[in-house]
Formats: C-alpha cells, structure tokens, sequence
C-alpha cells in the first residue's frame, strides 16, 4: 500500500516537507509564539502532544467508523469536531493530574484547535492512505519539524531584538524575511535526499 | 447607498485580510505560485466565507452565545466539505494542485474571523458586503502574490492556458520555490507599512 520505509516518512516529515518552512502549514503561530524561546518551546511541545494524539484519534474514527459506514464526506466536520473536543480534553486531564506540564503548555492549548498543521497531518494522513504506524510516525515526525523550524526562528529573532533594523521593515516583514533564509536552507533538502 | 459602499471598500483597504488584519497566510504562501492557483484558492475561500457568513447572521440570534465558535466551525466546514467535492468533480488538476488546502479553509482565520467579528453582530445584508468585500481583499492580494512570483519564477503569466503577458527574463526557479513566498510576502508588506507610516507622517 505504501512504498516509502519508516525511516524515510520520518525524515520526510522533519527535513524535506517541513510543515512550516516547506508546506507552509500553521503560519500563524509561526510568526504570532516565536518572539521567544521559551514559549516557542511551550508551543512546540503542545503541538507534537496534540498531533500524535489527534493522529490515533481520527485513524481510529476514519478506518473503523467512516469508512464502515460510508460516512467519508463527513470527514472534515469529524476530524475537526475531535481536535476541538481533544484538545478540550487534554487539558482537562493535564490540568488535574500533570500540574507542571500543564503549567508550561496550558495556555498554548487553545491556540491549537485553530492551527492548520494539527487538520493538516491528520488530513494528509487520509489522503495518502498511510496504514496506522505509518499515520503516528508521520505526526510525530511533523511534529519534530515543527519544533526545529520554530526554536530555529524564535532563538534567532530573540537575537533580532538588539539589531537596529529599519521602521518599515520592523515586526513582521522582518520576521518573513528571517523565514526566507530558513527556508532557503531547508529547500537544499530536496536535492540532498531524493524524494 | 454609501454605507454599503464602504462596507465593502473596507474589506479591500484597512480591513484586509492579509494587510490589515494578518489572517489567512498559509494558504497565501502555500498556493500562489501561479495566478491560475491563487484565483482557484480564492474562489473557494470566496464561496465558503459569503455563504457562511450568510448563514451565520441568518442564526445569530438563534446561536447561543456560549456555543458560539463550535457551531461557526461546523456551519464553515459544511461549505468547506461542499467545495472540497465540487472541486475534485468539476476541476481535477485544480484540485491535485491545491491539495490539503482545499480542506484547511476550515481553519482559515479569515473566515471565523469575519463570523465572529461581523455576521454575529449584523444583519444579512450587511454581513453579505462585508464577506463580498473580504473575499475580494483576499482575492487581490492573492493575484498580486501569484503574479509576482509567476512572473519572475517563470518569465510569463499564464492563467488558464492563456499567455497574458512574457516578459524577457531568466526565470528565477527561487520565486516559485518555497523561499520566494516568503520573500515576496517581506517585501509586500514592508511597503505597505511603510506607505501606512508615511501616511501617518503627513497626518493621517
């Protein structure tokens, strides 16, 4: 069913399609959380928490109750009912039995239902029929991606902040023009491992 | 009449998606390699925001308040879903092109943003300008981003099968590469910020 090797959808998901830099997916948090490293950290950790869980919540939902049921035009509404009450539950259960997790990641949760890289691993997932394994590994390793670009980006922008740049190109202009050269370095990938 | 005029110029200046408010850039960077892609994209943004924005002043005084944003999410992605199908029916190669953003309009902030900011509070009509103004806010910027970079990336624009105009250049591969979307988004809207402060300069 699917040719690729584990090793090759992880480095896939980390390197060569890197959800921010290359998919452009969750863009939003990407300039809104990096204006530090610590709570890009925090963003960081609660996404690859929140991916990994989302993608053995909607396999499940898909294989065995959509598709069972000829239900696949619901799919969408599903996948993004089930972040929302995901999401809803983690911090429920963070909140009351892992205090310190909660603490650092807690406010970042809610910002999640709405980032389009935790619908777009689980949407990827069903489009490219990945089997259950293949489904986690790839969140995770969408995941890990997520983490290196935004750390790379918050550490440099805290720099940043005592470098005298021009008015008109202060606050978000400069922070794409920082994402350019990211990606600009990430765009090597593709030559490097033949996809 | 001039109100209504204004309603819908605003979604194109000061409340403009991507300049004035910031919302819904994945898609912008992700998509505009080509004019051809950036219309498509905004069409179907365009569809899924007017008729929620629609349904949703229709029921603003039905929606409980508490509930509100569940309720927006699953009304945007009954269109979502609707465009999503109609595309892979109707247009095909549109639809591989676009791929995972087809179904990612449902988290596009434009659209729960203009729900939660304006259909919740207006009536139909104003809320139906309001959407037409914002759509075409998106709609422009998008065609401006996709034709720099279709320009430059391949040294023509060509929508549809159309050669609009070539222009005697060596295509820069970079433009329509990932890097030049963000390039192209930097300097775009570092002159618009500087147009705003100039502006502001000489007093509003």
């Amino acid at each position: 069913m699917v040719e690729e090797s584990l090793i090759a959808v992880l480095i896939n998901g980390v390197f060569v399609k890197n959800f921010l830099l290359i998919q452009f997916l969750g863009l939003c948090s990407f300039v809104g959380v990096t204006k530090d490293l610590k709570s890009a950290t925090g963003m960081s950790g609660a996404v690859i928490f929140v991916m990994t869980m989302a993608a053995v919540a909607s396999f499940g939902l898909y294989t065995y109750i959509l598709v069972p049921l000829k239900l696949e035009f619901l799919t969408l509404i599903c996948f993004i009912v089930v972040i929302a009450s995901l999401v809803q539950l983690v911090e429920f259960v963070l909140r009351k039995h892992v205090t310190p997790l909660y603490r650092s990641l807690g406010i970042f949760l809610p910002l999640i239902t709405t980032n389009c890289a935790v619908l777009g691993v689980v949407m990827l997932n069903v489009m490219n029929d990945y089997p259950f394994v293949y489904s986690v590994v790839f969140a995770i390793a969408a995941g890990l991606g997520y983490m290196v670009a935004m750390l790379m980006m918050a550490s440099i922008r805290e720099r940043a902040e005592y470098v005298n740049v021009p008015g008109a190109i202060q606050g978000l202009p400069h922070a794409f023009l920082v994402a350019t050269m990211l990606s600009m370095a990430f765009v090597n990938y593709f030559k490097v491992i033949p996809v | 009449m001039s109100k209504v005029l204004d309603e819908y110029i605003r979604g194109i200046t000061t409340d403009n998606p991507i300049f004035g408010l910031v919302l819904g850039l994945c898609p912008l960077l992700a998509v505009t390699t080509s004019v051809e892609n950036g219309i498509g994209m905004a069409a179907g943004a365009a569809f899924v925001l007017i008729c929620s924005n629609v349904i949703i002043s229709a029921l603003r005084k039905q929606i409980p308040a508490s509930v509100r944003l569940p309720i927006f999410i699953i009304i945007i992605a009954t269109f979502v879903t609707i465009v999503d199908m109609s595309m892979e029916a109707f247009t095909p190669d549109m639809y591989t092109q676009l791929g995972v953003f087809i179904p990612l309009i449902v988290v596009n902030c434009i659209i729960i943003g203009r729900a939660e900011a304006y259909a919740n509070k207006n009536n139909v009509f104003y809320s139906l300008i309001d959407a037409l103004g914002s759509a075409t806010g998106f709609l422009l910027v998008l065609v401006l981003m996709g034709a720099i970079r279709e320009i430059l990336g391949t040294g023509a624009i060509a929508p549809f099968g159309y050669t609009l105009i070539t222009v005697p250049i060596n295509p820069a591969t970079f433009m329509i590469m990932p890097p030049g979307a963000f390039l192209t988004i930097a300097i775009l809207m570092a002159i618009v910020n500087y147009r705003k402060a100039k502006k502001l300069a000489r007093g509003g």
